[in-house]
């Protein structure tokens, strides 16, 4: 049985074709771009190429582009850079629903003496952007506001954050680790002083990372080590996914258009179908500001890992906001932050498309959920209970 | 993903016994939507007490269903007092053992075989005994403590594992640790709060502990550090030397002077830096 993969969101199929960029660079040319031979050496120059394309996809300076092993290291790089620049600047602006990157970053440091002000959403997961403004003080560090959601692909007003920043002369950082590849970054446009990337989440490989720094922005390193990335980030260049990164950065960046309208046209098929076939079910998540390969709909009075297991039987895959999918005992921090009812929020299922998504693939989960969510409900002891009094 | 047994997915796949029972001699429920799971038990006991028939319904995760049907699987035909016997750690090991973060699943199942027999028999379920220590969950120090001892315990992740105490905020995990610790050396167990200390002696204990053992780490960088007054749990301490103009001060003092203190003294401290 060929999976149906809607989890895009947590990784990508690697693309054949980057594949096979990356291939000679493991066994045939291994050499260490570093070295003053010929065979070393001339890597440096696949290293050069790559980097213009990942520059390119979201119109930077290629000397503004940092290399490093996943968007994690990417955004503690970032904020440990700005609260090091300014070591008197004791205070952080992100989100409530912030990617753990950055969250549990943030929560960290504000155990260790930083002040963080968490930045609320609505209901349909838009920023409160006048809290944000009301917050910026004369000692904040660096705002970090995602780019997109990962959770629900609701995009956030990044370059308007990011111009305001700008006016006050604070550092902002936005996660873009969702938003690459899907849909238009363009650094020029915005005041952004720094971005992170990810490889994986856009058909590249695992391990590798973008870190894009604004000329002029105040920079300290996180990995401290060698002179690789000129000094901005020690260790030995991962070569192979660099180029692949590379190759993917192409990729994404020609897709983006109609390959893209292509994804929405099918999300928002599965969407439609789920909402009008199955009865009490919510759509997490504002409909226009959203990432077009996203959706995340939750069911009343059943549990999500239940959902997915009965999935993962039918060989769809696809991910949950439940707690009892990740271990902890409560439902994500960022359907919290929505506001969506308990009764809700344990029964999320979060679909997420690619380029390989196909219209046949689509049609057999809009096939599947309506019975499936049937079966479990009928199990469920809310389930006649309460429905009856919920047409609301 | 979970590493579930081929048993715990075949009776999520194939649940026995789902459905309600029209007329039941006892019913448990346990459990909410908030919690994130809920079972209902319905039983038909006949007249020699052997329970004749058994349905469920419940809300919840592949291990939650699967415990609850493995539970109905398991009484059905015992009388009412060998089912009353049956434990969490029976359940899980009927299904081939749970994940550890799942063990909780097997305790609603007891918890609600408990209720319908309570229900059977025409008894109350005890009204909710002790105080609550997780807040998150509504789960008492009594029901820790129970468990703690049933279970055998001795961490506080573990707690977490069997009755969800600790899984939300994480702001009870000392009170819970406290519990545990006490189960384990029950002469030890403190009758009512933990002694008061004079100011007197809180202070001289303060002095005692920066001399000892705060000072002594400081100076090893040039610098040092001077008890200003006490106040309540606020300490207020001046930074000396090379101390006072560093810039992470702050975190040494947050971190180091306060843990110490905390540790050493009375766990409420909050120490305070007076400038100049």
């Amino acid at each position: 049985m060929k999976a149906i993969y809607l989890d895009n969101n947590a990784t990508t199929r690697v693309a054949p074709a980057v594949v096979e960029e990356m291939t000679p660079y493991f066994s045939e040319y291994y050499g260490n771009p570093s070295s003053m031979h010929t065979f070393g050496g001339m890597l440096g120059k696949k290293i050069v190429e790559a980097r213009e394309k990942v520059a390119d996809l979201i119109n930077a300076d290629p000397d503004e582009i940092i290399f490093t092993s996943c968007g994690t290291e990417s955004d503690s790089t970032a904020i440990y850079a700005a609260l090091q620049s300014y070591p008197k600047k004791r205070h952080i602006i992100t989100t409530r629903v912030e990617h753990p990157a950055v969250k549990n970053l943030c929560e960290h440091l504000a155990k260790t003496g930083y002040r963080v002000s968490w930045v609320p959403v609505d209901r349909e997961g838009r920023l409160d952007i006048d809290y944000l403004y009301d917050h910026m003080a004369d000692d904040t560090a660096i705002i970090s506001v995602m780019w997109a959601n990962n959770e629900t692909g609701v995009i956030f007003p990044v370059e308007q954050v990011a111009h305001a920043a700008a006016e006050r002369g604070i550092v902002f950082h936005t996660d873009a680790v969702q938003a690459g590849g899907k849909v238009p970054v363009d650094v020029r446009k915005s005041n952004v002083s720094m971005l992170s990337l990810s490889g994986h989440k856009f058909h590249g490989p695992k391990g590798v990372g973008v870190l894009y720094v604004k000329k002029g922005t105040k920079f300290a390193p996180f990995l401290i080590g060698g002179h690789q990335e000129k000094g901005r980030r020690g260790g030995t260049e991962n070569v192979a996914s660099i180029i692949g990164l590379g190759k993917a950065a192409g990729m994404a960046k020609k897709e983006l258009g109609s390959e893209m309208d292509r994804v929405r046209g099918l999300r928002d098929r599965l969407e439609a179908h789920i909402l009008e076939n199955i009865p009490n079910t919510l759509l997490n998540g504002s409909r226009e500001n959203r990432l077009p390969n996203t959706l995340s709909v939750s069911f009343e009075y059943v549990e999500g890992e239940s959902i997915l297991l009965m999935l993962d039987q039918l060989g769809i895959c696809a991910s949950s906001g439940s707690a009892c999918t990740s271990g902890t005992l409560e439902p994500s921090h960022v359907l919290r932050a929505l506001g969506v009812p308990f009764t809700a929020a344990h029964g999320s299922i979060r679909f997420s498309l690619s380029t390989y998504t196909t219209r046949e693939e689509i049609d057999v989960v809009c096939e599947q959920m309506p019975p499936l969510i049937e079966r479990l409900r009928t199990m469920s002891p809310f389930w006649k209970k309460e429905a009856s009094c919920s047409i609301l | 993903m979970w590493e579930y047994t081929d048993k715990v997915r075949d009776h999520f796949l194939h649940p026995r016994n789902v459905g309600e029972i029209a007329t039941p001699d006892g019913v448990g429920e346990v459990g909410s939507m908030a919690c994130g799971d809920a079972l209902k038990l319905m039983l038909k006991v006949d007249e020699g007490g052997r329970i004749a028939d058994v349905k469920f319904q419940t809300f919840g995760c592949a291990s939650a269903i699967a415990s609850s049907s493995a539970l109905t699987e398991m009484i059905m035909g015992k009388t009412v007092e060998e089912a009353e016997k049956i434990t969490n750690d029976d359940i899980a090991a009927y299904l081939g053992g749970l994940p550890k973060e799942k063990m909780h699943c097997s305790v609603m199942g007891k918890d609600a075989l408990k209720k319908a027999i309570l229900h059977y028999r025409g008894l109350e379920a005890p009204e909710i005994e002790g105080n609550i220590v997780c807040e998150c969950f509504g789960v008492t120090d009594k029901a820790i403590e129970s468990s703690v001892r049933e279970n055998k315990l001795k961490y506080v992740d573990e707690v977490t594992n069997y009755i969800k105490a600790g899984g939300g905020c994480g702001q009870c995990h000392d009170a819970i640790q406290e519990i545990v610790d006490r189960v384990y050396k029950k002469t030890e167990a403190p009758a009512g709060p933990e002694k008061k200390l004079t100011n007197i002696e809180k202070i001289k204990m303060i002095e005692e502990t920066l001399e000892r053992e705060i000072k002594p780490a400081l100076e090893k960088d040039g610098g040092s550090i001077e008890l200003v007054d006490v106040d309540g749990n606020a300490v207020y301490v001046k930074l000396i030397g090379t101390c006072a103009t560093c810039a992470a001060s702050e975190l040494t003092l947050k971190n180091y002077v306060e843990n110490k203190l905390r540790e050493l003294v009375a766990p409420a401290l909050v120490v305070e830096e007076v400038k100049k």
